[in-house]
């Protein structure tokens, strides 16, 4: 039998009274929203908090999401069905249903959350690889009601470590809106609700006169980061989308990331699946910012 | 610490610890076995319940934070003596070779007719997606899920008519 460790159990009324709470038991206990994968964690004893915090009861509060004129926010505890349902966010990017479809299970997907994934921080994580791709940032709530936004890159910091401190917490993603956008993801796996053996997102803003104004693409499951590539960008910027761009993208994926040989496949093949994914994903994006 | 919860509309309250998974209240402290406890890392879906009417895999909840909220059981899909339909699509097109997965499948499957009344076979396998049959009998629980699904429709229909006539 699978069990975690002995913990207190705390329940959140409030984001500030959860926040109190990080703020005097400090690094010995965490918070848990969906917790598909810091229970599974816990109950291989790869972590041990002596409190959990359940922010479940939050969701009125953290749930939701939010269109702007200038960009989208979505709560910290939005859950990765409520993601996959939403008409209004698949409309400004069309990245989160195609990577919700092939996030976990239907079952899991009722219960695990934006902020749980990202703060999770598993460089094989999906959603982490879509904010990335979207050039998201974050806003951190800490002791005080004081809030600091962060980009992506600032807050996955490594494998399993972002940049919300012991008293802090994750409360919300914004996601920029430009206008000429279109945006995929694509994922490889080795069985239905499996994590990717490679996924790649992509997200590209058209010109009036049809040329790439920017671009952006994000890997997952190719090395320690979930990290976007600059010079991907630097080489689709300005130019008429085409097949020969996409094959020098793709090259450029295949060789800026750090994969490793596995036994969801060698490092040969998933570098191949990071230049076919940018491929696909860029492909893609591009019809859906046409359209 | 104390929790309270309803379980299959009967409210419970019990002595816990706080790492109790809500698998295991449910079987070894209400002695609700039909919720069956499988690979424990939420990929086989046997341990299916309802919170608040949405399946979630009970072996990845804590039973604490189940507490204040409505839990339902396999136990808890039957009327009385009356089968819900689903349970009667099972039994009428082999839904079950050994039965390990039906507890699960069946509280997957009846949030989905809940959900959408007539779906179709790739939406019944996209909705147990996450949930594993090791006797692979896919094809008759998609079956019996087809089966429930026609027979609530001719069975609404008819008391559709029968209040028209009335």
């Amino acid at each position: 039998m699978q069990v975690p460790a002995p913990f207190e159990y705390e329940r959140a009324t409030s984001v500030d009274q959860a926040i109190g709470l990080l703020e005097r038991l400090g690094s010995s206990a965490r918070l848990v929203a969906g917790g598909h994968s810091l229970l599974p964690m816990m109950k291989l004893r790869l972590a041990n908090f002596e409190y959990l915090i359940d922010i479940n009861p939050l969701h009125a509060e953290l749930g939701y999401i939010r269109s702007g004129s200038d960009e989208v926010r979505i709560g910290a505890l939005t859950r990765h069905r409520e993601l996959l349902e939403s008409d209004e966010l698949a409309a400004a990017f069309p990245i989160f249903r195609d990577a919700e479809r092939v996030i976990a299970d239907p079952v899991v997907r009722n219960r695990g959350t934006l902020g749980g994934s990202l703060c999770q921080a598993d460089p094989s994580e999906d959603l982490s690889a879509v904010c990335t791709t979207l050039d998201a940032s974050c806003v951190i709530r800490g002791p005080g009601g004081a809030e600091r936004v962060v980009t992506m890159k600032e807050f996955h910091v490594g494998p399993y470590e972002t940049a919300v401190g012991d008293g802090e917490m994750l409360t919300e993603i914004r996601l920029p809106l430009r206008s000429g956008g279109g945006s995929a993801y694509e994922k490889v796996e080795r069985r239905a609700g499996d994590w990717a053996v490679v996924s790649a997102g992509a997200a590209v803003w058209l010109a009036a006169d049809g040329t790439i104004a920017d671009a952006r693409v994000g890997l997952a499951a190719v090395g320690p980061n979930t990290t976007g590539i600059p010079e991907i960008s630097a080489a689709l910027r300005g130019h008429e989308p085409a097949e020969e761009l996409y094959q020098e993208a793709g090259a450029i994926a295949a060789r800026s990331c750090d994969p490793a040989t596995d036994t969801r496949g060698s490092a040969d093949y998933k570098r191949h699946l990071a230049d076919e994914l940018t491929r696909r994903t860029l492909r893609k994006a591009v019809q859906r910012a046409r359209s | 610490m104390q929790v309270t919860m309803i379980v299959n509309d009967v409210e419970v309250t019990r002595e816990i610890e706080g790492r109790l998974l809500l698998v295991h209240f449910l079987r070894d402290t209400l002695g609700l076995t039909g919720t069956h406890w499988g690979c424990d890392t939420s990929n086989c879906g046997t341990c299916v319940v309802w919170l608040d009417g949405e399946p979630v895999k009970s072996c990845t909840v804590l039973a604490a934070m189940a507490g204040g909220h409505e839990v339902r059981t396999v136990e808890g899909l039957a009327k009385g003596a009356e089968l819900d339909p689903i349970q009667q699509g099972f039994m009428q097109c082999h839904g079950l070779q050994c039965g390990f997965c039906t507890p699960g499948m069946m509280m997957t499957c009846r949030a989905l007719l809940d959900k959408n009344p007539d779906p179709t076979d790739a939406e019944i396998r996209e909705a147990i997606s996450g949930q594993i049959c090791r006797c692979t009998g896919y094809s008759t629980i998609v079956r019996s899920v087809r089966w429930a699904s026609v027979h609530e429709a001719a069975e609404a229909l008819k008391n559709e008519e029968a209040g028209a006539q009335a």
